[in-house]
């Protein structure tokens, strides 16, 4: 159990390589890079959780209750919603691609020159 | 408990994604990206993130899938508009 | 395949790094204790999460709004420039055929109810979990709902183009001049130099609920110009047919 969270995230990052490594369409690898930015989610979270603590929310209940760490949570919020503006980046970059060159697939992509 | 939803949650989570890079069609990934946002805020919950999990929630649900089927329409449309 | 073997030795050597990480729940630093115990008094704000990023770490937050900034621009420049032809007559933009009446009742009425979801949100940012990105993302949300609901030209006269540039630029601006209104009143960039109320309030901690306005504001307009785009892309090309 104490491991599991790493595992799952070192699995995550790994399934998405190999997706983006083997795929055939630029989309589908824009989704792939979203599985690997979640992974990193969820090491940072993982890495900040203490035992029987609560959400570091303190509106209802008394200040010294114990607590997750807020400061990884800061950094995996903003994360995720810059995550997907440079999905949306990637996204634009595949439709001029389509434009210019009449196909998505990185394959036939990479023999181009110039 | 909690410890039992943790293990769910995440290995629901490992296997779902899976599930995004196999599915090879970029119309049909973009459903399962939806699922998978929906493990990753169960994920987020137990692990004690109310905040984290919101901003989840509206990102993986409006934020990428919309994204995501705009550009297949796009270039779906430049492939059939070149294709004439 | 070459990306097997080296596929399965980096997933060795990263479940063996992530290992020797504090066992999953002791969690050792002492960074978080010590917010955890001070920042509702110091800062009378009861959601710590919007305090280290408003506040705390408010530095971090500029940065990475300004990547959002940035890959907005990006995206602009580069799906605007396809557009060589000139606009189509807004005239023949009809009724999109695929939207169903129960659809788009359901959507038009759910516009108002994101809008002030988004609003809530937003403002409570210091209180309740929430904050100016999740809050900013509904706020397009509710513009958003337009398009869904088969009106896109009236989504297009709520959000002009123009306006959510404009609108982006003062988000971005305002948190940066909240930053230096910091140096120059209270001698710290970032400082939080406005009056702090009582926890719990609307109005306390301070300027992290204009920081939050600020943030949420940028968000929206971000997200409404890059999904503007898009569409712009799609419509355009059908009204050439």
């Amino acid at each position: 159990m104490s491991v599991l969270p790493y595992v799952v995230a070192a699995w995550l990052f790994v399934i998405g390589l190999y997706g983006i490594v083997t795929s055939r369409h630029l989309v589908h690898l824009a989704v792939c890079l979203t599985v690997v930015q979640s992974s990193t989610y969820l090491v940072l979270l993982s890495s900040g959780y203490v035992r029987h603590g609560s959400a570091p929310i303190y509106a209802d209940i008394p200040p010294v209750t114990t607590a997750v760490d807020p400061v990884v949570q800061a950094l995996t919020l903003t994360d995720i919603v810059v995550e997907s503006t440079i999905t949306a980046l990637v996204l634009a970059l595949a439709v001029q691609a389509m434009k210019r060159f009449g196909s998505v697939d990185p394959n036939f992509l990479r023999q181009l020159r110039g | 408990m909690n410890d039992v939803f943790q293990a769910i949650a995440m290995i629901s989570m490992g296997v779902v994604g899976t599930a995004v890079v196999l599915a090879r069609d970029p119309l049909r990934q973009a459903l399962v990206l939806g699922i998978y946002g929906m493990t990753m805020v169960l994920t987020f919950f137990a692990l004690q993130a109310p905040d984290v999990a919101l901003s989840a929630i509206v990102i993986t649900t409006v934020g990428l899938p919309p994204m995501v089927l705009l550009a297949l329409r796009k270039m779906r449309d430049y492939r059939d508009g070149s294709e004439e | 395949m070459l990306f097997l073997p080296s596929a399965a030795g980096l997933l060795f050597l990263l479940i063996d790094g992530l290992r020797r990480l504090p066992a999953f729940g002791h969690y050792p630093g002492p960074y978080g204790m010590v917010l955890n115990g001070v920042a509702v008094t110091e800062r009378h704000a009861t959601n710590l999460v919007s305090a280290v990023n408003f506040d705390y770490r408010a530095f971090d937050t500029l940065g990475e709004e300004f990547i959002l900034f940035t890959a907005t621009t990006a995206v602009v420049m580069l799906l605007r420039n396809m557009r060589g032809e000139s606009e189509p007559p807004s005239a023949r933009e009809s009724r999109k055929e695929g939207a169903s009446d129960a659809l788009r009742a359901f959507a038009l009425a759910f516009v108002v109810a994101m809008i002030v979801l988004g609003g809530y949100v937003v403002v409570h940012g210091a209180i309740t979990p929430g904050g100016g990105f999740q809050g900013g993302v509904v706020l397009a949300t509710g513009a958003f709902l337009l398009f869904l609901a088969g009106e896109t030209l009236a989504m297009k006269r709520l959000a002009p183009n123009t306006m959510l540039e404009i609108a982006d630029a003062a988000g971005a601006a305002g948190f940066a001049l909240l930053g230096l209104g910091g140096l120059i009143f209270a001698g710290v960039f970032f400082e939080n130099f406005l009056d702090l109320g009582k926890p719990g309030s609307l109005n306390s901690a301070g300027m992290i609920p204009l920081v939050s306005i600020s943030i949420g504001l940028e968000v929206a307009a971000a997200f409404l110009l890059i999904w503007s785009e898009f569409l712009d892309q799609a419509l355009l090309v059908r009204g050439e047919e």
